[in-house]
């Protein structure tokens, strides 16, 4: 018994001890915290508040589920969220200088951002409105990313195995774009123009007689090379549409494998002229009950380009309208006026289009289009003779849903989420046969509130032909009373939300101080192969291969050919070789920097004071600037990176001699 | 030796005896060993949550070696690729002289055997080496070096630290063939003598 008593005593001792001692070490959750009821109580929060803030929290150093690739809006940039931590943790620079990145200043990236932007020396935004992950078999496939930039009618390509942007391609003959869309395949990114515009883009006064005749829209189809990572503008083509504003688009696939949809509106030709007593573009434009869903038979339109059948314009083999309309390459059908959303259901067979002014969505069945231009059932032709197909010879379903019905995506129990623009809020309801039967079908069955003003939403892999379900985001434009007051331009408002069950549950509100997050599309984070490093060292971030002009240690050297200084240069913590570059004033300096680093996270930065230069080098990263030394002094260059203990020591000087 | 020894030793190879077998097991060790690392380090430091892992060869140092020499330049340690160049270029020629004496030394007539005798030092060879090498390293740290620590000698086995690097080493698979064949051979020379 006395031994049984000692055994356990000095059990207790031995514990104690170990505790003291753990406590030195770890973090200590010691009993002065607060219990999890007490800070519920003080907090005030609801048993749904808890379960949601458990559901969305990402332990450190654990990772979320999900990727959401997001436009950044005017910043012209994309922004990538974590889901359901919708943890910021990284901003791609597209359209826009980005400093962090270094890009926009090597000659690498600057020769990205001024690709094809012959309207001005350089633009320096974009505003980003449709990211588009690359597709296979109508699957987002995670290697490259879309995004186009409405204000300057360009798009650009970013490469996700180091999520930089590789190619910027501008549209020669129009003035806007809206939307990105992949192809099944991502054979083609498409591209409507926005508004009308002289065709090709020129002055031509602007009077209602010149806009009918001489204003154009246009359909781009973009071809994408993925061997090359790269869009071929030589093998791209557009077709000639009437001047409506055309707006958002969806590839068709499966059974619509093929086609387009793209929705339009200002099929009044409204010009504005508030001055002269005209009625406003937005009075003008919303005048008829009906705009006109574009049905583009886009591979048909491939096959008469490579037959010869377009016409070069600035570069752009362009399907005339006339041509389009004569070999069945474009239709109509109406849809209620001003839709928004155009959105083909993951097996290709529904096109669901969000009236806007209009309390249904509109669903269209690709079956019966095609027994409607087989039976040539039109109501008529519009001004530019192209066939109208008869609106109930195509209509599958109305589904009332609320007001201001936009976007819509898909889950994965034949579900679909459409945003309530003017209703601020998300509306659940259910497809059709075959994805429901019966009285299930068509009919609304949940509607969540959200703040406020909901423009593009997107669910986990919610366009493609396997929709994720689980979780939605709502895009919010405005944000009102959400968050304190940080100055009249108020950040965005992203709300996650759980769709796994049958009713959404609102889990988390994310403020976003980067306007304008238009659009997104989420995908599993397993499915993005990035790089952590560039997996040789001395790759070109342009080519991904290794640049000829790579150095390694002790290869650093500084050769001068007329007035001309080339230099060759390492970097690694914590010095650059050679620290000492001497030059005239005049002389053109081009330096090859190379990042020696094998080790994840090794960043160095590289800036050289008044010279607005300032580059990110990632481990194994090569890039080169270029400059002409003009201003004499002694300039010093450093790390911009924290990459030691010794990085502030890691410079040098640039001296130019006057 | 003419050719009919060599003629006999052949038929004889045909029933191996304990030595030939035992020795040329010991001589494939020996060779094997060429491809394997002889030792291992891993260093841990709170930003290498993996650790940092270097393995030693015979004739090269690999894994993360390069970034273990770009640590260890702060405190003015050479770059661990610098080690030993002499040692790294006469390794493969020494070795295979190992394997073809080992090998072959049951064939020599009576003193033959006494061919494996070099095999039975070469690992504690090694070691003297790799001690050596490691105790120049800790020791000839460069003076302008930007982080100043006293001279040290990292363990060859076992757990060592260097400001907040925890580093493990130990030998590895090479070097226990070679010790392998270190022990068949002393069995082997042992057994003769007693003969």
């Amino acid at each position: 018994m006395r031994r049984r008593w000692l055994v356990a005593g000095g059990a207790a001792l031995v514990l104690l001890v170990l505790a003291a001692a753990g406590g030195r070490f770890t973090v200590s959750t010691a009993t002065t915290a607060p219990s999890l009821e007490q800070l519920i109580k003080a907090k005030g929060l609801t048993p749904d508040q808890v379960r949601a803030a458990v559901q969305t929290y990402v332990p450190p150093g654990k990772y979320d589920d999900y990727l959401m690739f997001s436009s950044g809006g005017q910043s012209g940039q994309v922004l990538v969220f974590g889901l359901p931590s919708m943890r910021l943790l990284r901003v791609i620079g597209v359209f826009s200088p980005e400093s962090w990145q270094g890009y926009g200043f090597s000659k690498e990236t600057a020769e990205i951002l001024r690709e094809q932007a012959e309207l001005r020396d350089a633009l320096s935004w974009g505003d980003t409105h449709h990211p588009a992950i690359s597709e296979t078999n109508a699957e987002y496939d995670g290697q490259f990313l879309f995004i186009n930039d409405k204000a300057n009618a360009r798009m650009a390509v970013i490469d996700l195995r180091d999520f930089s942007t590789k190619q910027i391609v501008r549209n020669p003959n129009a003035a806007s774009n809206h939307g990105a869309v992949v192809s099944p395949n991502t054979e083609y990114v498409l591209e409507a123009t926005q508004y009308a515009a002289p065709f090709p883009f020129r002055y031509v006064p602007l009077t209602q007689e010149n806009y009918n005749q001489h204003y154009r829209g246009l359909a781009t189809f973009w071809k994408f090379d993925r061997a090359r990572g790269r869009i071929d503008p030589a093998q791209s083509f557009q077709i000639e549409l009437p001047p409506y504003w055309q707006d958002l688009a969806d590839f068709g696939k499966f059974e619509s494998d093929g086609w387009v949809y793209m929705n339009s509106f200002n099929t009044e030709r409204a010009i504005g002229g508030t001055l002269a007593k005209q009625p406003p573009v937005e009075i003008g434009a919303s005048a008829r009950d009906m705009d006109y869903l574009h049905i583009i038979h886009y591979k048909k339109a491939a096959q008469l380009i490579a037959q010869g059948r377009g016409t070069v314009v600035n570069g752009m083999k362009v399907l005339s309208l006339k041509d389009a309309v004569a070999n069945g390459v474009l239709y109509f059908a109406p849809e209620p006026k001003s839709p928004h959303g155009n959105d083909i259901a993951p097996r290709g067979d529904y096109i669901v289009v969000g009236g806007k002014l209009d309390p249904n969505v509109t669903i269209y069945s690709h079956r019966k289009i095609q027994q409607a231009i087989k039976d040539k059932a039109f109501s008529g032709t519009d001004p530019y003779g192209v066939p109208i197909l008869a609106f109930d010879r195509v209509v599958e379903a109305q589904v009332k849903i609320g007001l201001g019905p936009l976007h819509t995506q898909f889950d994965d129990k034949g579900n679909a989420y459409t945003s309530l623009f003017l209703d601020s809020a998300v509306a659940k309801w259910t497809l059709g046969a075959p994805y429901k039967k019966g009285g299930e079908a068509w009919k609304l069955v949940d509607k969540l509130p959200v703040h406020y003003n909901i423009g593009h939403l997107a669910a986990v892999t919610g366009d493609t032909a396997k929709p994720g379900g689980r979780y939605l985001v709502a895009l919010n434009k405005w944000s009102v009373d959400r968050y304190s007051n940080v100055g009249p331009l108020f950040p965005q408002n992203l709300q996650l939300i759980d769709i796994s069950g049958e009713k959404m549950v609102l889990l988390s509100d994310t403020p976003v101080g980067l306007a304008e997050p238009h659009l997104a599309q989420i995908i599993p984070l397993d499915r993005v192969k990035s790089w952590a490093v560039y997996p040789e060292v001395g790759t070109n971030p342009l080519t991904m291969k290794v640049d000829p002009n790579t150095t390694g240690a002790g290869k650093e050297r500084i050769v001068r050919k007329g007035t001309t200084v080339e230099v060759w240069m390492t970097a690694m913590r914590s010095h650059f070789t050679p620290d000492r570059i001497q030059v005239r004033r005049g002389d053109t300096v081009i330096l090859h920097i190379t990042n020696i680093e094998r080790a994840k996270d090794a960043i160095h930065g590289f800036a050289i004071d008044r010279y607005n230069i300032n580059l990110s080098l990632e481990p194994g990263k090569f890039e080169t600037v270029k400059f002409v030394a003009d201003k004499p002094g002694v300039f010093p260059f450093y790390c911009t990176e924290f990459c030691s203990a010794l990085h502030l020591e890691m410079a040098g000087y640039l001296e130019v001699a006057p | 030796m003419t050719l009919a020894v060599v003629r006999s030793e052949l038929a004889q190879a045909r029933r191996p005896t304990g030595l030939h077998l035992r020795s040329w097991v010991a001589a494939a060790l020996l060779g094997l060993s060429l491809i394997l690392p002889y030792w291992r380090i891993t260093l841990y430091a709170p930003q290498y949550p993996g650790g940092l892992r270097a393995s030693v060869y015979l004739t090269r140092v690999t894994g993360e070696s390069s970034e273990i020499s770009i640590l260890n330049h702060y405190i003015g340690m050479k770059p661990l690729e610098v080690a030993a160049p002499l040692e790294r270029r006469l390794a493969v020629p020494i070795v295979l002289g190992g394997v073809l004496a080992v090998g072959a030394s049951p064939f020599l007539g009576r003193l033959g055997p006494l061919l494996q005798a070099p095999a039975v030092v070469f690992p504690l060879g090694v070691v003297g080496d790799l001690a050596y090498w490691l105790w120049t390293f800790g020791h000839s740290l460069d003076p302008a070096a930007p982080i100043r620590v006293d001279p040290f000698m990292p363990a060859i086995v076992g757990r060592g630290t260097v400001m907040q690097f925890s580093t493990y080493a130990m030998f590895s698979w090479g070097f226990l063939c070679a010790a392998a064949t270190a022990l068949l051979a002393l069995y082997n020379l042992v057994r003769w003598r007693r003969r």
